[in-house]
């Protein structure tokens, strides 16, 4: 059936992804990461892959899934109480403590999606922040979180019964592998075929369901992999910190996490991860000085919505410059 | 499609009392409807005579306040849109529905995904879906689309998303195909192509079209049902209801 096609809209190709570029910055952070220990305070920088694969896991949700979740907090602290209760209280090896710890989350993730995944928007949040609020006291009143004291002196123990943890070195490579795990299974969950159809649930729902798709449930497949994901940095921070916390299921936790992926850029694998680094950079520094921590954190963030629309890094793919690289930004 | 022809009247998809009621408004009341395999069925009515909103009950994209559903021999009242989907009715929108974000190619191959089990592997790379391309071409090459392969859907013309948005529901290969005004906005040309792709499609499925173009209506549509505030007016052949006074008084009047 060929058929003559003289109209005005000529193919545009989809752009080439310049991976050469993507690789010598992969490469360049990589070595970064590597050095960054014996330049810098090794437990900030801990500290900042396990918000940083906490924004990731949660970007996984409201970039990739169009599910704004104001819940997260229940499966990054829940995950730690687990994981800091396992490896304490019951002696089991880190690794293993951490497994339950991502299982908790997940299984947390389950339920809180099964109940909330049917809503849509505003509702949706309101439902899971509801939810966590519930866990929230539940971490409050249980015996085993230990209230308000949280559970304290959590050791790092040895990691497949070998490599000691209580170093701080090898604490920080684990950290870091668990972090280039995390962000793998995220970037292989997002261009998967089931990818490709969260992709498509996103833009056109109805569509993806007049196709055959239950979309209620490829989502509830999205929200447990980012619970299970949260968790797994939840669970890496207990033992970074060697302390599992009520801070870490409040709201506000829920919150940062928001706050975060949007500065960096919702829908990019990076921008969460820039999104977490500035956060935690700032808290930090903050910390040390006399200015108000939430009030600049909220000024940094208006000031970056207005002017970043899409987030850091969305808007430096969107330049002109990351067009020139070969990034393409989605929104 | 075993030994029955194609040319015995066989009915796929009945609606009986069908209705619905926006709060107080009833949009649609007392609908009986038969689309027959084989056979392309129009329903055509003025502005807001409540085509969209039967198609809407059809698929359950709405839950029909009153009357019964059946499709394929199946009681489909109470099921859920995504199941009416895999049962074998797909429709499209009056809205063009495409993927914006994605190729013309992808967008073709999400429908492909599903039949062939490729749609929840969260941990294979996007190049398993390479082997979906061969009947996904071959769908675009029906359509003449091939040029606009690699082109996002969004950056297509008008026309040229509905012409993929068929290609789309086809990939389903469905037994019944319910398009709603998938003309709209098309020119000459490809109103041209897309009546005779239709036409071709509707050998061996069934067709229930909404559309204004009354040419196109009376050249490929076996029955035609008229709608009017939401009720049937008259039912047909394209002659008897072209006859037929109050039809001409109620739409084709308005008709430009
Ligand atoms: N979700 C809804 N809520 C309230 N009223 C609705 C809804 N959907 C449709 N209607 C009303 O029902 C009536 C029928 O609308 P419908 O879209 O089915 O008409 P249509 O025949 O498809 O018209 P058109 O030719 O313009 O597409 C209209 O008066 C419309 O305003
Ligand atoms: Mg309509």
């Amino acid at each position: 059936m060929a058929r003559d096609t003289s109209h005005a809209d000529e193919p545009v190709a989809a752009r080439p992804m310049a991976g050469a570029v993507k690789i010598a910055l992969l490469l360049a952070a990589a070595g970064l990461l590597i050095a960054a220990p014996f330049f810098l305070y090794p437990i900030f920088l801990m500290k900042l892959l396990c918000f940083a694969l906490f924004a990731a896991a949660f970007n996984l949700l409201l970039g990739y899934t169009g599910l704004l979740s104001f819940g997260h907090a229940t499966f990054f602290g829940g995950s730690a109480y687990f994981t800091a209760h396992a490896v304490k209280v019951w002696g089991w090896p880190p690794e293993f403590g951490i497994l339950l710890g991502v299982a908790g989350a997940a299984a947390l993730g389950l339920v809180m999606g099964a109940i909330a995944i049917r809503r849509q928007g505003i509702y949706f949040a309101m439902i899971t922040l509801a939810l966590s609020q519930m866990f929230f006291f539940f971490c409050l009143q249980a015996g085993f979180t230990h209230g308000e004291d949280g559970i304290q002196s959590v050791p790092r123990g040895h990691l497949f019964g070998v490599i000691d943890l209580s170093q701080t070195t090898n604490m920080y490579f684990f950290v870091l592998a668990v972090f280039a795990l995390g962000m793998l299974v995220i970037w292989r969950f997002v261009n998967s075929p089931f990818g490709m159809i969260l992709k498509a649930i996103r833009e056109n729902e109805a569509r993806a369901i007049s196709l055959g798709y239950s979309v209620a449930e490829y989502k509830l497949g999205a929200f447990v992999m980012s619970a299970a994901l949260a968790g797994l940095a939840g669970g890496v921070k207990a033992l970074v910190f060697q302390f599992a916390t009520l801070t870490d299921v409040t709201w506000q936790m829920s919150g940062e996490v928001i706050l975060m992926t949007l500065l960096g850029g919702i829908g990019t694998l990076v921008g969460p991860v820039v999104g977490a680094g500035l956060v935690v950079t700032l808290q930090n520094y903050l910390a040390t000085s006399d200015f108000p921590v939430t009030i600049i954190t909220g000024l940094v963030f208006m000031a970056c919505v207005l002017v970043f629309r899409r987030g850091i890094v969305g808007e430096f793919y969107a330049s002109r410059l990351g067009r020139a690289l070969g990034f393409t930004s989605e929104r | 499609m075993g030994m029955v022809a194609d040319h015995e009247p066989r009915v796929v998809l009945s609606a009986r009392g069908l209705g619905k009621d926006f709060g107080g408004f009833t949009a649609v009341n007392n609908v009986n409807l038969d689309v027959q395999h084989a056979r392309i069925h129009a329903l055509i009515g003025p502005n807001g005579a409540g085509k969209t909103t039967v198609f809407n009950l059809l698929t359950k994209f709405l839950q029909p306040t009153r009357g019964q559903i059946t499709l394929l021999g199946t009681d489909i009242t109470r099921t859920r849109p995504d199941k009416v989907a895999r049962m074998g009715m797909v429709r499209s929108f009056q809205i063009s529905a495409v993927f914006p974000h994605l190729t013309v190619l992808e967008n073709v191959r999400v429908a492909l995904q599903r039949p062939a089990e490729l749609a929840v592997q969260f941990w294979r790379p996007l190049k398993t879906l390479n082997q979906l391309n061969g009947r996904a071409e071959v769908l675009l090459e029906d359509l003449g689309l091939t040029r606009w392969r690699d082109a996002r859907a969004a950056d297509l013309s008008y026309g040229r998303k509905r012409v993929l948005e068929i290609a789309t529901t086809l990939a389903l290969d469905p037994e019944v195909l319910l398009l709603d005004e998938p003309m709209a906005g098309m020119g000459q040309e490809d109103v041209r192509m897309v009546a005779e792709i239709i036409r071709e499609v509707a050998r061996h499925r069934a067709v229930l079209m909404v559309e204004h173009n009354l040419s196109v209506v009376a050249d490929i549509c076996h029955q035609v049902t008229v709608l009017q505030r939401g009720e049937i007016l008259a039912h047909g052949d394209y002659a008897t209801v072209s006859a037929d006074p109050r039809v001409r008084s109620a739409y084709m009047g308005t008709e430009d």
